[in-house]
């Protein structure tokens, strides 16, 4: 019987390693794995790429682990929001390397990895200074640069729903970066609020299909904190 | 032509001008800051489709205090509502409709905007190395028009229509219509056209607080 759903974070975290590349879903706290992120910061790993919307706000979470001195370099499209004091502090120290990255681009990147893709070409950020120093090609006229895949060595999802196949259905906007990272991970660790029986689940409402998922938690973690 | 006395329009009166402006049908993605306010300046009766870049279209307006849903929020994080009709998608779906053309227009605030019609909304100088980009440089390069809504000199009064920007470029020769609160202007192959300008206010006036020359185009004059 394929049983992806595990009982403790001791084992939704096992084997993650030093220097891996995180995905981290969320678009601010709504969709963020939150409880997945404590398990990380429990678990220990550090020199950790990670790959978030935001870097973080206040001093949990996302935040914390990179206090911790946990995190070599931050991927994201909005380092600087109200409350990314760590980052803040971080960056201006010179501890944290930071990539920015057009927020369609990194959605892309990923979901270029997932479908095994390479590179791909976009117009966005041609002539720009996040452009820059990356190959340009002209199609039909108009210039585009070229992008790399930004697989990840693991992805942290948050479901509203899920089976023990790891087939994964979200809340509302809640849904955001979480299925295109839960495809461009080698483990994806989704955190659910739901645990459904198998069948349960409406094919036509699954938007993650099973096979993406490795490793599945039940943390009924409550609405969004905003 | 003398000035007669003038008002420059409020914050809510630009986004009405662009409201005004949007036809039923469309598919329209707003930024933050004053292009937020035009959502509520189109009349109800008017169907026009808001999308939101965390994976929402027919977005709504923010919801009362006692009916927020934690689950539901825009771009810029606000609590927003879903209307009849409404759909959600992940992010890479939505970068889809971005990037793929098939937004009818956006309207992003900005810094500067150049004769050429580049753009530079994002960070306000080469020597800020983290500024956010969140979605911007994508929406600027990927739809079909971009509409520019923003004052049209800055607070020390330098002007912000310009012969080239100054500040980091968001994207190269991408707004097509600039929303001051002084006039309303084409960017044209030509250069800046001025379409419209607030009661009272002459061209050479405009002119003055405009740094790229502007070409005449209003219909009364």
């Amino acid at each position: 019987m394929i049983n992806k759903i595990v009982k403790t974070m001791a084992e939704a975290m096992n084997g993650i390693r030093d220097g891996s590349t995180v995905l981290i879903g969320g678009f601010g706290s709504v969709g963020q794995p939150a409880l997945l992120i404590e398990g990380l910061i429990e678990h220990g790993a550090a020199g950790l790429t990670i790959v978030a919307n935001n870097a973080g706000t206040g001093r949990t979470g996302l935040a914390r682990l990179m206090e911790l001195g946990r995190v070599r370099k931050i991927i994201c499209s909005f380092p600087r929001s109200a409350g990314s004091v760590v980052f803040e502090e971080l960056f201006k120290a010179g501890k944290i390397e930071l990539e920015i990255v057009p927020q369609g681009t990194l959605a892309e990147r990923m979901r270029a990895a997932g479908a095994g893709i390479p590179a791909f070409y976009t117009a966005t950020a041609v002539g720009t200074k996040l452009g820059a120093g990356k190959p340009v090609q002209e199609f039909d006229g108009r210039d585009y640069v070229m992008e790399r895949a930004l697989p990840g060595d693991v992805a942290l999802v948050e479901a509203w729903q899920a089976d023990r196949w790891g087939n994964l259905a979200y809340r509302s906007s809640g849904r955001n970066f979480n299925p295109v990272m839960a495809t461009a991970a080698k483990l994806t660790i989704a955190q659910s609020q739901h645990i459904e029986e198998l069948g349960e689940l409406d094919p036509e409402a699954v938007v993650t299909p099973g096979i993406y998922v490795q490793r599945v938690i039940h943390l009924p973690y409550g609405d969004p904190k905003s | 032509m003398t000035d007669k006395d003038w008002q420059p329009l409020s914050r809510g009166q630009m986004a009405a001008r662009v409201a005004r402006d949007i036809p039923e049908g469309w598919y329209v993605n707003l930024g933050i800051g004053i292009p937020t306010l035009v959502a509520d300046q189109v009349p109800g009766d008017r169907e026009v489709i808001f999308q939101s870049e965390n994976g929402i279209l027919g977005m709504g307006p923010a919801p009362n205090p006692e009916h927020v849903d934690p689950w539901l929020i825009n771009a810029g994080k606000q609590h927003v509502t879903l209307q009849r009709g409404g759909a959600y998608f992940h992010h890479a779906d939505s970068f889809a409709i971005i990037r793929g053309g098939h937004l009818d227009l956006c309207v992003l605030g900005a810094f500067e905007v150049a004769e050429n019609g580049d753009i530079a909304n994002w960070a306000t100088s080469e020597a800020d190395t983290a500024p956010a980009v969140g979605g911007a440089m994508d929406l600027a390069a990927g739809v079909r028009r971009l509409w520019v809504v923003m004052e049209h000199v800055t607070k020390e009064g330098k002007p912000r229509l310009v012969k080239r920007c100054s500040y980091p470029l968001t994207a190269l020769k991408a707004v097509h219509r600039i929303y001051t609160n002084l006039a309303v202007i084409d960017v044209a192959a030509e250069g800046f056209c001025v379409k419209e300008t607030v009661p009272g206010l002459s061209f050479e006036s405009l002119q003055s607080m405009t740094e790229a020359p502007l070409i005449d185009d209003r219909a009364t004059q």
